[in-house]
């Protein structure tokens, strides 16, 4: 990285180049353009296109990020503190490779591990608070009064009543979800777990972990659940 | 009365999407709305305050902006926003078109740092808009038609395109969101807004290209700086502080992979 003592030795070569000249003129506290330009070959052939972020460390791209944000008592810095499994997904989506086996055997463990079911053995709550939490993008942003009652924003990211057009398309259809699967035991539960923690079936999913992140509460967990499997919601008709 | 105008606008262009509701074909109706509202950009008004505003003895210096160098020389103004974030060795770091424009007014006209970031964007629905975002589309307004081509031969701007890499793939915060979770993969949307895939460089440039943007849905023109707080609000990351050098580095790294791309803004959108 050193490549000052190269500078002036540059400057003379090529001093008959107006240009090469003008930059050495006008860089004398820094390195030159051509010097600049050398240091970006010897660094792209080191890390061919697109450029390996190794060259930058963790710490210092964190230091950046913590300088960056502001704490707020709505909104707080250690959001920027990542989780293992954070920290994995994060690794696994930037190179775009797969998670090691063993690594998302563990993941998957620990999130079902996480999973909390209902005391009173009560799996659906009403469908049309459901609806509304499902509809909701409410809570958690750093504008949000502390204390502000999140929605589960479901329409986000997936189908869910076919009234509703303005869905998106991060997740899988949730239309006639429980028509599908019908409401056996093993159906409820695995349905509960996957909005508790999704990565307990599919490590770094893109879903929230609505009940191991304190996003919803079990009542409101209920009422999604009953929104997508009771047979009177109007996901199942 | 010009505030006014654009509301009227503004309610002209959404009240048909609100009858959208039970249309069908959901994708085809949201190209139709896009049509709909591509004549006609209040941003322009912005645009022309923002020219007034350039050319004005302003601040404690009375000074104009007219000598300020955008990273193209002094008072040039015509294509810098396809170059920025760039190296500026008078303070021997990158800087994005924002924070490049704040720096001229504080060492230019004598605004205070802290009365410049104070207030940058309007938030409020139906604020008038800031002298900020009205010196930003006028900037920005001139430089379409211009390629996006930021330098990368300066350590630092390549630093800040690394570290911007690495942000844009962060996953943190209560939804284990990262950049990349919306913006890495092709034809995903939130609701019906299409999210841009910036791995892929049409889709990195129609982005880059197109922010800052008149947003109909707000009624107001928001820089890209906005842009970057209200993706990390969404993602329900702390507030991200403007000029920050986060933002700085998510600029250079979305405007790297948007090479090539022809700038065209400030652009109209939903």
């Amino acid at each position: 990285m050193n490549i000052k003592p190269f500078r002036l030795a540059h400057c003379l070569l090529f001093a008959a180049s107006a240009l090469v000249l003008g930059a050495c003129a006008t860089t004398q506290t820094g390195p030159t353009a051509a010097d600049n330009a050398r240091e970006v070959e010897a660094l792209a052939r080191r890390h061919p296109a697109p450029y390996d972020a190794k060259q930058v460390s963790d710490a210092a791209v964190l230091q950046a990020m913590r300088a960056s944000f502001k704490d707020s008592p709505s909104a707080r810095l250690d959001r920027l503190d990542q989780t293992p499994l954070q920290a994995a997904c994060t690794e696994a989506s930037r190179h775009g490779k797969a998670l090691d086996p063993k690594v998302r055997e563990q993941l998957q463990a620990a999130a079902l591990a996480s999973v909390k079911y209902p005391a009173d053995g009560k799996y659906l709550g009403d469908w049309k608070r459901g609806e509304a939490i499902a509809q909701s993008g409410r809570g958690l942003q750093y504008s949000d009064p502390v204390g502000t009652i999140a929605g589960g924003n479901c329409y986000a990211c997936h189908q869910v009543d076919k009234k509703e057009i303005s869905f998106g398309n991060i997740g899988p259809t949730l239309w006639h979800y429980g028509k599908t699967r019908g409401q056996s035991e093993e159906i409820v539960k695995y349905t509960w777990a996957r909005i508790w923690n999704s990565h307990a079936f599919n490590a770094c999913a893109n879903m929230p972990r609505f009940g191991d992140a304190g996003i919803l509460n079990e009542a409101q967990i209920k009422d999604v659940m009953a929104l997508l499997l009771d047979p009177a919601s109007p996901v199942n008709q | 009365m010009k505030s006014q105008t654009i509301v009227t606008l503004a309610a002209a262009v959404v009240l048909p999407f609100a009858m959208l509701a039970h249309a069908d074909d959901t994708q085809k109706e949201i190209e139709r709305y896009r049509q709909m509202i591509a004549d006609g950009n209040p941003a322009e008004l912005l645009e022309m305050r923002g020219e007034e505003l350039w050319k004005q003895k302003r601040g404690p210096k009375n000074a104009t902006l007219e000598t300020c160098d955008l990273g193209l020389g002094a008072g040039k103004v015509q294509g810098v926003n396809a170059v920025l974030p760039r190296y500026f060795a008078d303070v021997d770091r990158v800087m994005d078109l924002e924070s490049r424009l704040v720096h001229c007014e504080n060492t230019l006209q004598g605004f205070s740092m802290a009365e410049l970031t104070k207030n940058p964007h309007s938030m409020k629905a139906g604020e008038r808009q800031t002298d900020h975002e009205a010196l930003v589309a006028y900037i920005v307004g001139q430089s379409r038609g211009a390629k996006v081509d930021l330098p990368q031969t300066h350590p630092k701007e390549l630093e800040s395109y690394l570290r911007g890499e690495k942000m844009f793939f962060f996953k943190g915060g209560p939804y284990d969101f990262a950049c990349a979770t919306c913006h890495g993969v092709d034809g995903q949307r939130i609701r019906l807004q299409d999210l841009p895939n910036f791995q892929k460089p049409d889709n990195a440039q129609r982005a880059f290209t197109t922010w800052p943007a008149y947003r109909v849905s707000q009624g107001a023109m928001r820089t890209m700086q906005w842009r970057l707080l209200d993706c990390f609000r969404q993602q329900r990351m702390p507030e991200l502080q403007f000029l920050s050098q986060a933002s700085i580095d998510l600029i250079t790294y979305m405007g790297v992979k948007a090479k090539g791309g022809v700038m065209d803004a400030p652009a109209i959108k939903r």
